[in-house]
């Protein structure tokens, strides 16, 4: 398999982080109707080989650009700045602060008289701090200068934090189900 | 068995011929078999006109097995020979086998190996072989019915179920020599029988409870893809448990002691399954009871049913909720709600689903049918009947799957509810100075600790290169395929030593067994083995020839160059040689030998099709939003 575009231009989708998702999602379809294994379930195995990696390929570009976090961390990375794998990077303590808050609310969620709407609440809460730094983002990565880049980055390690209490939230709320 | 055709030599079968395809509902109470007919889709009936099939396999010490009524008439008079919900045991290891203690009242043996097998007059078997015995039933069913040897089967399995029990089931498929042209999720496929017909749009939930599993699925429709959203459901709930716990309120009742006997265990889930059937018309039951001595006569109303279920039912709706959070969506965006599974005529369960979606449900299609149904359809879309058509399923995996990391606990590399087929790679290193092997685990479940996952496989890389601890990379790859099966690869990058292994289940069957058991099996003596071997291999060369031939003539010209192309058709006729002849081995590897040599026109028409998939819009539309 030779796959050298990146997911955008496989997309054939403009570089940035405000895409179209409905085009996206539609795109997604037209593609998958041309490649998914059961096209080809009655045709060799090499075929079926081919077009399974192909799929997976654009399975893994879809879950990419479909989701916000995941789609501003891609965007980095193709300036070649990876705050996935980066092992810690300096951040802003008022943030920080506020970080282990929330993450105390977390730990008393459980003993809470109705632990369901307090996670639920709590989520909520989180969901709307992800908003303003998506919108940093979106603002700053489209300036091309250094120190652009560098605060998108600063947004991303954020949304980082808070997407990681997102799953913890879902985590608990698995556990009362 | 049907004997097994073999065109003249160098003459292939018409490859325009209509493909006997089938779908297959493999299910715990009742198995079922459908195709398409003059465009509809319908089960197909046994001689004496009836479409179900109990899964009921009764083993006696002469003869071959006895599949469906007949065994199942004998459920309570030989308990232990005759083997009903096989599919609960599917994939399933001895600790599980043990979870469910008393409800199986089989006899065990070799506990020690993992896999539980089942002692039987006629020898020991594995859930395994026993489903294979119901699929063949099936098999023989179509191929009589329909006239010739079939092309593949879809089988459907629980959307819910875990890799394990997906390769169990696709093991008993192979054991019964059926071409499994996909394993189908329960929930999509009666979406897809609901035709939910190609201009339908939007989200819909199928609420599936069986015998054994319950599913809910949550899709999205558009333009004939049937894209899953979200799965969620229990693998191990379903009217089998409704049974239980009416057969349990039935002790109390007739006040005879625990530990009944397997006969006596038998005949009071028989009642019970027959007392919930009467409940769903009759607002009062009222049944004389006689075991263990005591003959009683014992009443139960809907209202006391509905208690004695009510916690069941809770869980299958907390599973609901899950579902529609996983998928991002809200009760009010789902337009319609499907119900599938004969479990699901229940009352009580009928209530709290509508009460829960505060929508009417759909069960205008036999809830017990419409599984096999729907399998029957994308069977004739896989055998290539309907090149034209636009249906395609997009399916995720209902689990996720990950790898043990120190301290007994689970890294995800692929999360549930991911679009598969996926690929997902991730990085681990030593953790002592000069490991030089490392334990890969592979794990399936949601929760974070080893121990409460479901272990799939373990394997070893050896040959790491001496190195401080942290400083070797080994490069994990986990792949899914579309029947949600998955292949895991270790490789250490500093030095290349790769170790890959195709995820056999722990306590499933090695291919190994799987051979021998082929040998072994009744219907298949050396010649025919040989035979189907020629035959399979042959398959596989006509479909290779014939879709290059097709991809010749509709991209060569625009793809491949003159000396291209001539390599290529070399290539070609050095196979069609092979082929006419008759050794198997032959034939195999000359159908390996063309797929090296037009690998690259594969991929370039691959890219091809991307290409044209999106051409015609994506320039302007790029222009335009810069």
């Amino acid at each position: 398999m030779d796959i050298k575009q990146n997911f955008f231009e496989f997309y054939g989708l403009p570089e940035v982080f405000d895409i179209d998702l409905g085009l996206l999602s539609q795109r997604h379809l037209e593609l998958q109707k041309k490649l998914h294994p059961d096209r080809f379930a009655h045709l060799s195995d090499q075929e079926r080989r081919l077009s399974a990696q192909y799929t997976a390929y654009l399975n893994e570009g879809y879950a990419t650009l479909r989701a916000s976090l995941l789609r501003a961390q891609y965007l980095l990375k193709l300036q070649g700045i990876d705050t996935h794998n980066e092992s810690s990077a300096p951040m802003d303590p008022v943030f920080l602060m506020q970080q282990m808050e929330l993450r105390e609310r977390l730990e008393d969620a459980p003993q809470h008289a109705d632990p369901e709407s307090e996670l639920a609440a709590l989520d909520k809460d989180v969901e709307q701090m992800m908003a303003p730094l998506q919108a940093e983002f979106c603002s700053q990565i489209t300036i091309p200068a250094e120190a652009s880049l560098h605060a998108a980055a600063a947004a991303v390690r954020k949304m980082q934090f808070l997407d990681k209490l997102r799953r913890e939230i879902e985590r608990l709320e698995d556990d009362l189900y | 068995m049907a004997l097994l055709q073999i065109a003249e030599p160098g003459q292939s079968p018409d490859p325009h011929k209509r493909k006997l395809a089938v779908g297959i509902d493999l299910g715990t109470t009742n198995s079922l078999v459908a195709t398409v007919r003059s465009g509809e889709s319908v089960t197909l009936p046994d001689e004496q006109g009836r479409h179900t099939l109990p899964s009921v396999v009764r083993y006696l010490a002469e003869g071959g097995p006895v599949v469906g009524y007949d065994a199942h008439a004998q459920t309570v008079a030989d308990p232990f020979n005759t083997i009903q919900s096989v599919k609960r045991l599917m994939g399933r290891g001895v600790t599980d086998i043990k979870k469910l203690g008393d409800e199986l009242p089989y006899r065990f043996e070799r506990l020690d190996e993992g896999m539980p097998y089942l002692s039987t007059a006629a020898g020991v078997k594995s859930p395994v072989e026993i489903s294979a015995d119901i699929l063949r039933t099936l098999q023989r069913r179509a191929e009589d019915s329909l006239g010739g040897e079939l092309t593949g089967a879809v089988i459907t399995v629980p959307a819910y179920f875990d890799d394990a029990q997906r390769q169990a089931t696709k093991d008993a498929a192979t054991l019964a020599g059926l071409k499994v042209l996909r394993l189908l999720s329960e929930p999509t496929a009666a979406a897809v029988a609901y035709g939910l017909d190609e201009a339908a749009e939007g989200v819909i939930a199928v609420y599936d409870l069986g015998g054994g599993t319950f599913d809910i699925s949550i899709l999205r429709l558009s333009k004939g893809v049937f894209e899953v959203m979200a799965t969620g459901g229990d693998s191990a709930l379903g009217g089998d448990d409704l049974d239980l716990a009416l057969a349990n309120w039935l002790v109390g009742q007739l006040g005879v002691a625990r530990g009944l006997g397997s006969a006596d265990a038998r005949y009071l889930t028989e009642q019970a399954r027959s007392i919930k059937e009467r409940l769903t018309d009759e607002p009062v039951v009222e049944a004389l009871l006689a075991v263990a001595g005591v003959e009683k006569h014992v009443c139960i109303d809907r209202d006391q049913f509905g208690e004695l279920i009510h916690d069941l039912v809770a869980r299958t709706i907390r599973a609901c909720r899950r579902a529609l959070k996983d998928a991002g969506v809200s009760v009010a965006q789902v337009q319609d709600i499907v119900m599938v599974g004969g479990s699901t005529r229940v009352p009580q369960v009928r209530e709290a689903v509508q009460q829960f979606f505060g929508k009417a449900l759909r069960t205008d299609i036999d809830p017990d049918r419409v599984v096999a149904l729907g399998a029957a359809l994308q069977a004739d879309v896989l055998a290539g009947n309907k090149p034209d058509s636009d249906m395609l399923l997009l399916d995720v995996i209902p689990l996720s799957l990950g790898l043990e990391i120190m301290g007994g606990l689970v890294e995800k590399l692929v999360p549930r509810n991911t679009a598969i087929p996926v690929a997902k790679a991730q990085e681990f290193t030593t953790y002592q100075d000069g490991q030089t092997a490392m334990a890969i685990h592979v794990l399936q479940g949601e929760r974070e600790l080893v121990d409460d996952c479901r272990s799939l496989a373990r394997f070893e890389l050896r040959g790491i290169p001496a190195m401080a601890a942290g400083a070797a990379k080994i490069r994990v790859t986990f792949q899914v395929d579309a029947d949600g099966l998955l292949n895991v690869e270790a490789k250490e990058l500093s030095s290349g030593v790769e170790s890959r292994i195709q995820v056999k289940p722990s306590y499933g069957l090695s291919d190994v067994e799987i051979e021998r058991m082929l040998k072994e099996s009744y219907s298949f003596a050396q010649d025919d083995l040989v035979l189907r071997n020629l035959r399979e291999q042959q398959v596989d060369a006509d479909r290779l020839l014939h879709s290059l031939e097709q991809a010749l003539i509709e991209d060569g010209p625009a793809l491949l160059t003159q000396a291209e192309r001539e390599v290529l058709q070399a290539a070609m006729m050095q196979l069609q040689e092979v082929r006419a002849g008759s050794d198997h081995r032959a034939i195999e590897s000359g159908v390996k030998a063309l797929a090296v040599a037009s690998d690259e026109f594969a991929s370039r028409r691959m890219d091809a099709s991307i290409q044209r998939a999106l051409q015609g819009h994506n320039i302007d539309e790029i222009e335009e939003s810069r």
